[in-house]
């Protein structure tokens, strides 16, 4: 048998609430690699941890708020984009993130998500994307691929999914990444320049969900995903924005990179003296 | 005392403005209470449009105009509209060029709008109504309404409303001996 | 930059103006809201005025949104509001909620309509008051007042800012389209008489040790700290400990549900308010709040003219209940009326509070109550003799 190995410390032992962990979520999750990223990322930014915040919906992705030792909202179901809106324009030093999954930020919140990025409101949005609402057992998402099964599309899904890199640049997001929870440097690297980037910043992540989507799709176990990314992710930045569905099942591409990094002006309540 | 005064016209005659003049001049630049209110929403606009107001010298409880003291109109759809529903003794008030009363009805008439075409701007003769009103009405002073008047323009129409003013004052004056 | 931007002495005020002007007197700096009839000359006039004084105004995508909106600012320190009416109130349910849940100080006006639904956009009602009270979802308690004309407009902004961040509680302000659109003289004080209740704030030497959700004081109210300040705080619409963090302990929620509820009903003699007249000689008593107090009040002097002993009572405060003051008053009078633009719904509450005999006068909007109809019923009640001599 082998013996434990016991540490004192941890690298991230000044952004995590220690005493938190052990988190929720499930063996093969990719949530968690998603939040040390973004970890590492504010470590990385120069910018003070107290002028860090994170706000989160609800669903699994929500809870990362929870274990991120800085401030932190974990709002109602689809409102961390507005909640966030409100302590960004209330005080613009903060540094906003928004860290939610894709049922919270594209259903029941993808009203807020796509008027956000029409006003380019300087917020940094890291979306995780797992096909499912995992949280409540893998039902049918936003994201969930045309044929595949859910708790709620037994007989697979007659939905098209949303294209979130098409939705925000149709939107006005000033920055739109896409990378997998394989990509972990470029995901710091993008959560990172998300920081210094003026305007809405939006990065999806796609994640494995093997207890909530995989087992139902062939693809039982988390690491069975991360070699899938692997196989079949095309680093394509620049590539037509029309053409970043994904489909799972389809011995298809996964498209990956930068697709939209532009400048258009962020959003910034109208001064008297800005007028005159 | 509780006077209930409606003034009504059509769009873009500015009474509710003319209202607005009215409410302060009472509450702001008098001693006397006022409430002014107005018809919102799809009812309001178009056709026959109304601004009322309730003056007293006490605390109004009930803001609204049930039955017109006074009433003043600047269209025939007003009239007909509006007249009914004043006192059968009330004090009514129009644009003798734009409203034909009723045979029986005793009206005072100003011909307003013309009034304010010959001061080059026909706007402005919802407030030479006022002056005829002022003049006449005897519930409010000239120097309130025109305190009013000037807190409620822009500056660089101030001293055309006030000749505004002052013609629809004189005209009563002159026109004395037939009311 | 910002500026105070209080615009001291009289003026002759729409309601939704004189409530925009409370607000910044009050020192509010976000609205987030979004259009809607009867009141969006509230947001109209924030939207000319707050960049004169250093306000955010942001129109969002829909009410959920402002709601949610609103909450983020006021976690960021700022004194924050919407404004709406019935079916924008139904949307911001949920985030009133959170606002209860993370204790988030906040002001929603709803000036109210006929309803349900779409109902009367343009004409009054009265009929969100128990949504009020109960709307959201699960046990809570919050802070609600009844303006009767433009100057409480003014008056009640201030004080519901005061409520909220005294007792870190979102605070409704039940104002109806008459009270909001009618045109009224509204006097604004000089700055230095104008109230300030302050947000309890953490003592910054304590940071490290520092829970967001420990009540020490009698009061239950915890200090709260705003985002940035270095506390790290965590706030979740979770069941929380005292530290923030969710927990799933039935005994955890027990307590944390009693306190959010007894916050307000301990402090409820700082925040209730109510309004009486003629109550020295009354056997009757009128109850009635926002516009049909106005319809009442002028009911009960037409009666007292009439000889009878009446009296009248305005509910101020709606929530909480000014149940001291009922209990009071319950024991020296015979019989209530309540006259409301509703079916019955404070009703219930006095019927709940008096062991006396409740008349209602109901409408269930469209029009401000006539007088008339109160009268009628002070007549039926003195009539049938509910009213004994002692």
């Amino acid at each position: 048998m082998a013996t434990p190995i016991v540490v004192d410390s941890h690298p991230l032992d000044a952004i995590l609430r220690a005493d938190r962990i052990p988190h929720i979520w499930c063996p093969g999750c990719g949530i968690g690699i998603a939040m040390r990223c973004y970890a590492q990322a504010i470590l990385d930014s120069g910018i003070p941890l107290d002028n860090h915040v994170v706000v989160s919906g609800i669903g699994c992705s929500g809870r990362v708020a929870g274990y991120m030792k800085i401030d932190s909202y974990h709002t109602t179901h689809g409102r961390a984009i507005p909640f966030a809106i409100g302590l960004k324009l209330a005080n613009p030093n903060l540094a906003i993130t928004v860290f939610s999954g894709d049922g919270d930020l594209a259903a029941i919140g993808g009203n807020h998500l796509i008027h956000a990025a029409r006003r380019n409101v300087d917020i940094s949005v890291i979306c995780v994307n797992n096909f499912n609402y995992g949280m409540t057992g893998g039902q049918l998402g936003p994201t969930t691929p045309f044929g595949a099964r859910t708790s709620t599309t037994p007989y697979g899904s007659p939905e098209f999914p949303f294209n979130f890199p098409y939705l925000l640049a149709a939107s006005g997001a000033n920055f739109v990444a896409r990378w997998t929870t394989i990509h972990v440097r470029h995901l710091k690297r993008d959560i990172l320049y998300m920081f210094g980037k003026p305007g809405f910043s939006f990065v999806e992540v796609l994640a494995p969900c093997p207890v909530g989507f995989g087992k139902l799709n062939y693809i039982a176990e988390g690491l069975d995903e991360m070699l899938l990314y692997k196989e079949r992710c095309v680093i394509a930045d620049g590539i037509p924005l029309d053409e970043l569905g994904i489909d799972l099942r389809a011995d298809q591409p996964i498209y990956v990179g930068r697709f939209v990094d532009r400048d258009l002006p962020p959003y910034k309540p109208v001064r008297l003296e800005d007028i005159k | 005392m509780r006077k209930e005064i409606r003034l009504a016209g059509f769009g873009g005659q500015g009474i509710g403005l003319a209202g607005l003049i009215l409410g302060k001049a009472f509450s702001l630049y008098d001693d006397l209470e006022a409430v002014m209110t107005q018809a919102y929403g799809p009812e309001a606009r178009g056709g026959a449009s109304s601004t009322n107001l309730v003056v007293a010298d006490r605390p109004i409880d009930y803001p609204f105009v049930q039955e017109a003291d006074i009433l003043v109109t600047l269209s025939q759809e007003a009239y007909t509209r509006f007249r009914p529903e004043a006192k059968p003794d009330a004090l009514v008030i129009i644009d003798e060029d734009l409203v034909q009363p009723s045979s029986q009805d005793t009206c005072l008439g100003i011909p307003a709008t013309k009034l304010a075409e010959d001061l080059g701007r026909r706007i402005v003769a919802n407030v030479v109504m006022l002056g005829f009103f002022t003049a006449t009405a005897g519930v409010i002073k000239r120097e309130a309404v025109e305190k009013a008047i000037e807190s409620s323009v822009r500056s660089s129409v101030v001293e055309l409303n006030m000749k505004a003013f002052n013609t629809g004052f004189e005209y009563a004056h002159q026109t004395e001996g037939d009311l | 930059m910002t500026s105070t931007g209080v615009l001291v002495g009289k003026h002759f005020y729409q309601g939704d103006e004189a409530c925009a002007e409370g607000a910044i007197a009050a020192g509010c700096r976000f609205f987030g809201g979004y259009p809607i009839t009867p009141s969006t000359e509230i947001a109209e006039r924030l939207a000319r005025r707050f960049p004169e004084v250093g306000g955010v105004f942001i129109q969002m995508e829909d009410e959920m949104g402002s709601m949610a909106a609103i909450l983020g600012a006021s976690a960021a320190g700022a004194r924050a509001m919407t404004a709406t009416s019935g079916p924008g109130f139904s949307l911001m349910m949920e985030n009133i909620g959170l606002a209860v849940m993370m204790e988030l100080p906040c002001v929603v006006v709803n000036v109210q309509r006929g309803s349900p639904s779409t109902g009367l956009p343009t004409l009054p009602g009265q009929s969100d008051v128990m949504q009020a009270r109960w709307g959201t979802h699960g046990d809570f308690a919050l802070a609600a007042f009844s303006p009767w004309s433009p100057q409480e407009m003014f008056d009640l902004t201030v004080h519901a800012f005061n409520v909220a961040d005294r007792y870190r509680v979102p605070v409704l302000l039940m104002a109806d389209e008459v009270v909001g659109h009618m045109v009224e003289r509204v006097v604004v004080p000089p700055e230095d008489q104008i109230p300030k209740w302050e947000r309890k704030r953490p003592d910054p030497k304590r940071k490290d040790s520092f829970k967001p959700f420990l009540a020490e004081d009698p009061d239950l109210v915890p200090p709260l700290a705003h985002a940035g300040e270095g506390y790290r705080v965590h706030f979740t619409g979770l069941t929380h400990d005292e530290q923030g963090y969710p927990e799933m302990d039935a005994e955890i929620h027990h307590r944390l549900v009693t306190r959010l509820v007894e916050k307000i009903s301990h402090n409820a003699e700082k925040i209730v308010r109510t309004e009486d007249h003629f109550m020295e000689d009354a056997r009757i008593v009128v109850i009635a709040y926002g516009s049909t107090a106005r319809s009442a009040r002028r009911a009960v002097k037409d009666a007292r003219r009439e000889g009878v002993p009446v009296g009248f009572l305005r509910l101020v405060s709606l929530w909480p209940f000014p149940i001291k003051q009922f209990r009071e008053i319950a024991d020296q009078v015979d019989a209530f009326i309540v006259a409301e633009m509703n079916l019955g719904q404070m009703a219930l509450e006095v019927e709940r509070h008096v062991r006396r005999p409740v008349t209602g006068v109901y409408h269930a909007g469209g029009a401000m109550m006539p007088p008339d109809r109160i009268l009628e019923a002070i007549r039926e009640v003195a009539n049938r003799g509910d009213t004994h001599r002692r």
